[in-house]
């Protein structure tokens, strides 16, 4: 059996290159990613089309999200399609202060730029779509967006 | 001379802390591109003002209608969603000067000149039954026509596409096509 001889300080081999490297993906991911800011509870599957426009400012957004509930809630809320606000279930008549809050949290300049991004699922009626837009328009939060992939295949 | 060594410094460690900030970073974010079709919503009509009928000309509108079985009408005409874009187009440039199709008003735009701005409104009109998978492609499709018209737009007076010209440029083009979508307030569009 061979004998493994420890001489000195030279056993163990060279592995400081390895953790520039992690810490390069650690910053890549960093700027390339965003926080995970709510739990969407709702099944999202968006839809894709060609002409997307990029969201310019993330900060400025609000996410809507509709759909029907996931598996774990659907004892609790049925199957139908339901508005995600922030991290509970809400109805239409709740936006009006979502928008309320979501303006208080922005400084006065930005106010104007706040965009409603709405992430329907694909599946979802409009009648439900109608009824956020037609509660937004109340509220005077007119910047809406139709969340959607960009279509790979055109 | 004295023989000289710099002690390695333990960097091991650091591998590991890089690990760790790299797993909580993988866990906490997300990567989904944020994109989708822009659009801004007409003000809420204030409830004092007399509702005062927007007369726009019968020849300036054209009704884009999708009924609850995601069935498209364009001016009262089914079509295939593959159709509509053309129909978009030739609704907007009116190249024959159709008396049927909308009329063009010559417009002073600053910095280009004037330009015959054609004043035909596309007025989107959805049942609630409509699924919204229907909804956002018949929008992407009007996109897509005014794209191509800004698009050649573009190409003839300043030789460029449109997402290559300056952001002035850009504005000329906004202003001389215009992206008027209308999204009517809800109505039932079943009987038809």
């Amino acid at each position: 059996m061979a004998v493994f001889k420890r001489s000195g300080k030279k056993d163990m081999p060279e592995i400081g290159t390895s953790s520039d490297i992690v810490f390069m993906f650690l910053f890549f991911f960093m700027v390339t990613t965003q926080m995970r800011s709510t739990e969407v509870k709702v099944k999202v599957k968006l839809p894709s089309v060609t002409e997307v426009a990029k969201l310019e400012r993330k900060d400025l957004a609000s996410y809507i999200y509709i759909g029907s509930p996931n598996a774990q809630y659907q004892g609790q809320y049925g199957t139908d399609a339901r508005i995600q606000l922030n991290d509970s279930f809400k109805t239409v008549d709740d936006i009006r202060d979502f928008i309320a809050s979501e303006r208080e949290a922005m400084s006065e300049a930005d106010r104007q730029l706040m965009t409603v991004s709405i992430k329907a699922d694909r599946d979802v009626r409009m009648g439900i779509v109608t009824d956020v837009k037609q509660e937004l328009r109340r509220c005077s939060a007119l910047k809406i967006m139709y969340a959607a992939n960009r279509d790979q295949n055109k | 001379m004295a023989k000289r060594k710099t002690p390695g410094l333990n960097t091991q460690s650091t591998a590991d802390i890089a690990f760790l900030l790299l797993c909580y970073f993988l866990m906490t974010s997300t990567m989904d591109q944020q994109a989708g079709l822009q659009r801004r919503l007409p003000p809420m009509p204030d409830k004092n003002q007399k509702v005062e009928d927007m007369k726009v000309n019968e020849r300036n509108i054209i009704i884009v209608r999708i009924n609850s079985g995601d069935r498209l009408f364009a001016g009262d005409q089914p079509m295939d969603v593959s159709q509509l874009k053309d129909k978009i187009k030739e609704f907007l440039t009116n190249p024959n000067n159709d008396p049927k199709l909308p009329e063009r008003e010559n417009k002073e735009i600053e910095g280009f000149g004037t330009y015959p701005v054609s004043k035909g409104v596309i007025s989107l009109q959805n049942d609630r039954g409509t699924s919204y998978d229907a909804y956002i492609h018949v929008q992407n499709e009007l996109v897509k026509a005014i794209n191509e018209i800004r698009d050649d737009f573009s190409r003839q007076h300043f030789g460029r596409r449109y997402a290559n010209l300056t952001e002035d440029q850009q504005k000329i083009v906004r202003d001389a096509i215009p992206q008027n979508i209308s999204e009517a307030e809800p109505k039932d569009v079943n009987k038809k």
